[in-house]
């Protein structure tokens, strides 16, 4: 992929995040900070399937940007073909596996696994 | 009598400044050392010429690169007091020390003492194409020069003044860690000729620098604006190049 299509989508991933976890910011501040987080307010949000929706967004939003910027970082730090080919595929394993893992989660709660 | 008083008059606005010079031979040494010369010095005298004066009267060994003396060859690029300025440019006095320090540049093999290669600022320069491309050419017959109007020479004209001196890709971060970064010299000249409307070369060089160590690691620091002793804002012109990649300007 050209580098151009990646930092687009590097930048793009970056505002529609702020946009989203604005949001769910919001959505915090409509119940007390430590109510907010007690189990079965986290259960609820997970089962309410909008909310769920969004959080997913908002991890596959910020994997993309966090990795990516990962990988931007250690180009620069150390270079190599060997290297930069390592950093490039790592990054986007590692992305995935946080993507999977994180997924994991909603579908757990909302299949009645927790 | 007149000429006298004159003489006289200069040799009591003489002042005395240390001049540290840098001194490192790759080949023998394995760090750098200072060497400390007592100069004397008039209120225009350059920092080149400080240089010079050691060379003839304490050490002609000292390893320096100059030729123009009046900031159009690029060659006299060297750390000064920490910022990177051209040696042949910099008058003692502007720089309120007693005390003047001489480096080679950063982001540069040393050869030796103040002087550097510059293979890989001509390497990247290379890179980006410096040259109008297109298929005609206004030396033939029956056809009229290639026209521009003001504003579109408006457009690229102060990044025509680069004498490729380095002293941007000394100054630029991303330099200091990334080996293969184009760097803001070769960046802000393929701005140039992008933004030419003569030429036609625009996708064959954003495609050059639509790479993982191109345009897309600068990290819009500045430094390189800051030091340019043409005036020439490469910061800018990698902005304006990011555009075009962007699709905001075409």
């Amino acid at each position: 992929m050209r580098e151009s299509i990646i930092m687009k989508i590097h930048y793009g991933t970056a505002l529609a995040a702020v946009a989203l976890v604005a949001v769910h910011i919001l959505m915090r501040l409509t119940q007390g900070f430590s109510e907010s987080l007690e189990y079965d307010s986290v259960i609820a949000n997970y089962k309410f399937l909008p909310y769920a929706g969004m959080l997913e967004i908002i991890l596959i939003l910020l994997s993309i940007h966090g990795f990516n910027g990962l990988r931007v970082i250690l180009l620069e730090l150390k270079q190599g073909k060997t290297y930069e080919k390592a950093v490039s595929y790592g990054c986007v394993v590692a992305m995935i596996a946080l993507i999977a893992y994180g997924s994991r989660t909603i579908i757990m709660v909302n299949t009645g696994m927790t | 009598m007149a000429q006298t008083t004159s003489l006289a008059e200069n040799m009591s606005s003489s002042q005395s400044i240390t001049l540290r010079i840098a001194r490192y031979n790759p080949e023998h040494d394995s760090t750098k050392t200072f060497m400390e010369f007592q100069i004397q010095y008039e209120k225009w005298t350059t920092v080149l010429e400080a240089i010079l004066d050691v060379k003839k009267h304490f050490d002609h060994s000292v390893a320096v690169r100059y030729s123009c003396r009046q900031a159009t060859c690029g060659s006299c690029g060297m750390i000064i007091n920490g910022k990177p300025r051209l040696a042949c440019f910099t008058k003692i006095s502007e720089l309120n020390s007693n005390i003047i320090t001489v480096e080679p540049m950063n982001n540069f093999p040393i050869i030796r003492d103040l002087a550097v290669k510059f293979e890989r600022l001509f390497d990247t320069h290379h890179k980006v194409k410096p040259y109008l491309i297109r298929d005609d050419t206004e030396i033939s017959t029956n056809t009229k020069e290639f026209l521009q109007s003001p504003e579109e020479l408006e457009q690229y004209i102060q990044f025509s003044n680069c004498i490729k001196c380095g002293l941007c890709n000394s100054a630029c971060p991303t330099m200091a860690t990334d080996s293969s970064f184009v760097g803001p010299q070769a960046l802000a000249q393929a701005y140039r000729y992008v933004a030419d409307s003569r030429d036609k070369g625009k996708d064959d060089r954003l495609k050059i620098l639509d790479d993982s160590h191109g345009i897309w690691r600068c990290h819009f620091a500045g430094s390189c604006s800051q030091v340019c002793p043409k005036g020439v804002d490469p910061a800018m012109g990698i902005q304006l190049l990011r555009g075009y990649m962007l699709g905001f300007r075409s």
